[in-house]
């Protein structure tokens, strides 16, 4: 059973100048949880407005839970959880406030579904009569979920929920997440960051309003067409340069401590030693390590881009 | 009807948590009214008149005592020459020259008719308007007091007949005006920018991803600002009669009827300014300019409708203030029931409802 279709979705800004979504189809199963990666801009905010019956697509069509985005978007408006991109609740008025607001809104009760949110909403009650606006990021993220969950939706849309919030509290926010899985919602989820990717069940790659590719996680790093290598040596901006020259190398990007290169060769362990000497005799490098690694997703990201 | 509820609650509580709104909402309207009120009257207080009397006998006499003991003129009693006048006028030192002719007493008295000479400094045709009327006014006065002594009819002059405000005191036109004004403005300032606040902080996405309809976003919307505008008249027609010495001659329950409805015209627009921008300062922008200067010329308290162009009396009809401003005065000053309102009314009617209906329809259900 499929919640979540898109078919050939496209939409553009500005009369057609900006074009933000470009021919998108992808499809998300019931109680899935399923990422869209990508960074600013890609068009991640647009798939979620459209789905949302916020906009109307250019071309294409879509269904939520077997609804029409346009004939039938009052339906899913009443079925759907929804939490933009930026912090969208009342920021004057308080937590226990924004909760019975919207409970009330979609005709429920805080009580009714109250073991839905129990979890979430524990973490925030001890500041329930604070305003909304004087929330910690991380905990302003918190009460905007409880606030999509609290009408038990069938379909749960979050874009960017862990943008701006600190890394413990992504990890509690993913925790979340897993648990709501369990109860049988089906889960939209976006986020720019790579390492996140690896928490949901599948994932689609966009960059630029194209999606670059869908699979799971797993799948995706396996499908990584060549042999990875991590190096690193005293000067690491020196290395960068010297690899981005060197003919050996076909691709090379810095992560941190170490860079990540591929060969242009298929024999990996001669190039990696002919690399090797080339880089400590005729570049007087020192502290060279290399080693064979398992592609991140974001590698994957970076090939796909290229 | 829960829905509806916590709706309109969650709108209060925007305002009452919002001390600029407040003070905008209750500050405004109390120091309009006064600073209209009192500093922008048309009413002349202590104007250099300078009295001829050529007569010097009994009528004359009583005349002027009534115009020295009135708080509009300053007098000045001398006999001038025809030049020294002019002099004095082409100065600004006088506004105002009354003249009385030799035998005024005797002409009022066998005659049965006299008259008296009034030049006003007509530079200024407004003042010298006023200031004629003052002082007509005072002779009508006596003329009255003669007829009431004596049989017989006596003439002093002029036929100019002041009705409903004998007395020419500014505050029975500004008031009205200026509670036309305020009402209205507040009303449509409010609300222009309570929908746009919504698609600004992005909460306006939200409520519409939920069952929620549009027509009670907007009906809610104007709900709260609807009761605090009752608030906001209440103080207004205090301020007004009891401060302002405003006369209340009609039914108090006509005119909160009558004002309701200016209130909802007025929240009305305030909904379709707010559906048609997508920055509060937008909306407020439009409905501070577009709103005071129409409501500021067109309603007719600041420049009698009459005396302005045809194609501006055109426009004035869409201004709903005009017709508030005729039924305000109707009803406080000439104490006059609904069978004298009925057309004003039926007005501002049709305009609330069409600007409701075209704020509805304008309403977005999509972000574009």
């Amino acid at each position: 059973m499929t919640d979540v279709v898109l078919n050939n979705i496209s939409k553009s800004y500005n009369k057609g100048a900006v074009k933000a979504v470009k021919d998108v189809s992808f499809s998300v199963d019931q109680g899935e949880l399923f990422g869209l990666i990508g960074s600013d801009g890609a068009g991640k905010s647009t798939i979620f407005r459209v789905l949302t019956t916020l906009l109307l697509p250019d071309s294409g069509n879509a269904s939520v839970m077997g609804l029409d985005i346009v004939k039938d978007y009052q339906a899913i408006r009443n079925n759907v959880g929804y939490m933009p991109g930026r912090f969208s609740l009342y920021q004057d008025l308080t937590v226990e406030e924004n909760l019975l607001f919207f409970a009330t809104v979609f005709n429920t009760t805080i009580e009714e579904n109250y073991e839905l949110i129990e979890d979430i909403y524990v973490q925030i009650e001890p500041f329930k009569t604070r305003r909304a606006g004087k929330l910690s990021g991380g905990m302003k993220q918190k009460l905007a979920l409880c606030c999509a969950l609290i009408h038990r939706p069938k379909v749960l849309f979050l874009d960017e929920p862990t943008t701006g919030v600190d890394t413990v509290s992504r990890k509690e926010f993913w925790e979340m997440l897993k648990r709501l899985k369990q109860q049988g919602i089906t889960i939209l989820v976006s986020t720019p960051y790579m390492d996140e990717a690896t928490l949901c069940e599948r994932i689609a790659l966009i960059q630029n309003g194209n999606i670059l590719s869908i699979n799971k996680p797993e799948a995706i790093i396996k499908q990584f067409p060549q042999k990875l290598f991590a190096i690193k040596a005293g000067n690491m901006s020196h290395l960068l340069e010297d690899l981005r020259n060197s003919k050996l190398v076909s691709s090379c990007n810095s992560f941190g401590e170490f860079h990540h290169i591929t060969f242009t060769s298929g024999n990996e362990s001669e190039t990696q030693q002919r690399l090797i000497s080339l880089l400590q005799q005729k570049e007087k490098h020192a502290d060279l390590e290399i080693r064979s690694i398992t592609p991140t997703i974001e590698d994957c990201f970076i090939n796909l881009m290229n | 009807m829960k829905q509806f509820l916590i709706f309109v609650r969650k709108e209060f509580y925007h305002v009452a948590r919002d001390s600029k709104t407040l003070l905008l909402l209750f500050g405004m309207p109390v120091a309009q009214i006064i600073l209209f009120g009192f500093a922008l009257s048309n009413e002349i207080k202590n104007a250099k008149v300078v009295i001829c009397d050529y007569a010097n006998d009994y009528a004359s006499h009583r005349i002027i005592q009534s115009i020295e003991a009135s708080n509009n003129f300053d007098v000045e009693k001398s006999i001038l020459s025809h030049e020294d006048l002019e002099k004095s006028f082409q100065e600004g030192t006088i506004k105002l020259a009354i003249i009385f002719p030799g035998n005024f007493n005797n002409d009022l008295l066998h005659l049965k008719k006299a008259q008296v000479q009034i030049i006003a400094d007509a530079s200024d045709p407004n003042t010298a308007n006023t200031l004629t009327a003052y002082a007509t006014n005072i002779m009508m006065g006596y003329q009255k007091e003669l007829q009431q002594s004596n049989t017989g009819q006596m003439m002093i002059n002029t036929n100019v007949r002041m009705i409903y405000n004998p007395e020419l005191k500014g505050v029975t036109n500004f008031v009205p005006g200026v509670m036309a004004l305020v009402l209205f403005l507040i009303c449509v300032l409010m609300t222009s920018v309570s929908i746009v606040r919504e698609k600004e902080m992005g909460t306006m996405e939200v409520l519409l991803v939920s069952p929620f309809k549009p027509v009670l976003v907007i009906i809610a919307k104007a709900v709260p600002y609807f009761a605090l505008s009752l608030v906001n008249l209440t103080v207004i027609l205090i301020l007004s009669v009891f401060v302002m010495g405003m006369p209340m001659n009609g039914s108090i329950l006509l005119l909160f009827f009558e004002s309701s409805l200016l209130i909802l015209t007025a929240l009305s627009l305030g909904l379709l300014i707010s559906n048609s921008t997508s920055s509060q300062q937008t909306a407020m922008l439009i409905s501070l300019i577009g709103g005071m200067l129409p409501v500021l010329i067109l309603t007719g308290f600041m420049f009698p409708l009459e005396n302005i162009p045809w194609p501006l009396q055109m426009i004035a009809n869409f201004v709903p203030s005009k017709w508030y401003y005729i039924i305000v005065k109707s009803i406080m000053i000439k104490g006059l029931g609904f069978s004298a309102i009925w057309k004003e009314t039926l007005i501002l009617a049709g305009m609330t409802i069409f600007l409701l209906v075209v704020s509805i329809r304008k309403f977005k259900i999509r972000l574009e």
